[in-house]
């Protein structure tokens, strides 16, 4: 077995630049919410199922359980935490899930919004139901059934587009 | 997880070194394999070997008659891509099939191929394309890259750099799959090329991914779900586990080489 050295890493997390020393076993989420305290990204299954620990790396969703920190190394991340500033008005995705009920416990919803986000980057502002179901295979919500989470996305993809 | 040793070469060539030098070494490409067993500690190697800063990896380009896909690449990027949809669609429709969509933006092609999981999805359109595995060595056919449970052709110290898919007249590929995992209870890729037609499964083996020689040949006659009339699977050989029984998977490759007929000629 191998000592564990730290290994120093720079990147942007919400638009800041941090530089850390890390375990090269930390996992990007364990970066986030020990490190950074951003405790938003959420860890609920730890094995790449439930998507409670969805973050954007360069722009892209990505499951921040399953990612090393040392990846996430020169790359820009963007939480839940980087959608709004402290006081600002919501970020209109976070405000359909509050309009349209889109959370109960509201454990998953941080992932289910960050997921919601990148599907609309990548779908654009109009999306059906089908869409927006096959797209969240990845995010699991034991509260809602799922049906306001879907209202929500659609509505939150529509507001986004005139945001 | 247990402690290891980072390194992230900037060439192939750094890394085959690298790989070949330490004791212990595995390849990390888009660890969403390796990093799940490796926090169930069920792996632990002493050194891992980083291959997303090394330039070249990744990429999609029609040649002449094939497709070149890079290691590196995504399963996101092939599910997405032009390129891939107007060569071979079903390549595209089974990378956009595979895990989830944050999953599909970590998983790579290299790491599914050098993982050799029995239920994985490109071991079967490789096997079905009559794909060449392309190494820091050598090339290798996709007949000879899988040998058996999580085992391939690959020495200690080589490498993937791309795959050539050769470009089929028709093909499709129709996965039942395992609803939790999202991996294939079965799945079955099929290739009309132009000298013969190729059947592969995945999930179903216990050996791995294989070819249906029976229903290749019968197809090969006449390119039709009717043309496997008649035709059974033998459940010997076949997995059985709490998911499905060896009889059920049997069942399951007829019922999907008919569907995945159909899919490839209504492809065009």
């Amino acid at each position: 077995m191998t000592r564990p050295s730290l290994t120093k890493i720079s990147l942007t997390v919400n638009g800041k630049a941090i530089s850390a020393s890390v375990d090269p076993r930390t996992l990007l989420v364990t970066l986030l919410r020990e490190e950074l305290g951003l405790t938003g990204t959420h860890v609920g299954c730890d094995t790449s199922q439930c998507g409670a620990c969805v973050v954007h790396v360069d722009g892209k969703a990505v499951k921040s359980c399953t990612m090393l920190a040392l990846t996430a190394d020169g790359r820009a991340v963007v939480t839940i935490e980087g959608l709004a500033a402290e006081g600002a008005p919501l970020h209109p995705m976070q405000e359909a899930f509050r309009d349209n009920h889109g959370l109960q416990c509201g454990f998953c919803t941080p992932g289910m919004i960050m997921t919601a986000i990148d599907i609309v980057n990548r779908k654009g502002h109009e999306l059906d139901d089908r869409t927006i179901r096959d797209e969240l295979e990845g995010n699991l919500c034991r509260c809602t059934g799922y049906q306001n989470i879907v209202k929500s996305i659609a509505a939150g993809a529509k507001a986004m587009a005139s945001a | 997880m247990y402690p290891f040793k980072f390194h992230r070469p900037a060439t192939v060539r750094q890394a085959a070194g690298l790989l070949g030098r330490l004791e212990d070494a595995k390849l990390l490409a888009g660890g969403h394999t390796l990093l799940p067993v490796m926090k169930q500690r069920l792996a632990s190697p002493a050194h891992l070997v980083d291959l997303s800063r090394i330039e070249g990896l990744a990429g999609i380009e029609a040649k002449g008659r094939s497709l070149a896909v890079g290691a590196m690449t995504t399963h996101a990027e092939v599910a997405d891509s032009g390129v891939v949809r107007a060569a071979i669609p079903a390549l595209a429709d089974l990378a956009g099939q595979i895990g989830d969509p944050a999953v599909r933006h970590r998983g790579t092609l290299g790491g599914s191929l050098a993982n050799n999981d029995p239920t994985a999805d490109y071991p079967a359109a490789c096997l079905a394309l009559d794909a060449t595995i392309v190494t820091s060595k050598r090339r290798i056919k996709a007949d000879d890259f899988f040998q058996g449970l999580f085992q391939t052709a690959l020495e200690p110290d080589e490498i993937i750099v791309r795959v050539l898919f050769p470009i089929p007249k028709k093909a499709a590929y129709v996965k039942f799959r395992n609803q939790a995992s999202r991996y294939a209870l079965v799945g079955v890729f099929v290739a009309r090329r132009p000298s013969e037609v190729r059947v592969a499964v995945t999930g179903a083996g216990t050996d791995g991914v294989f070819r249906m020689a029976a229903f290749e040949q019968a197809l090969k006659a006449r390119f039709a779900p009717k043309s496997l009339d008649g035709l059974t699977v033998p459940a010997e050989g076949l997995s059985s586990d709490i998911h499905a029984s060896a009889d059920y998977r049997a069942h399951l490759i007829g019922v999907l080489a008919r569907r995945v007929v159909e899919a490839a000629n209504k492809a065009v």
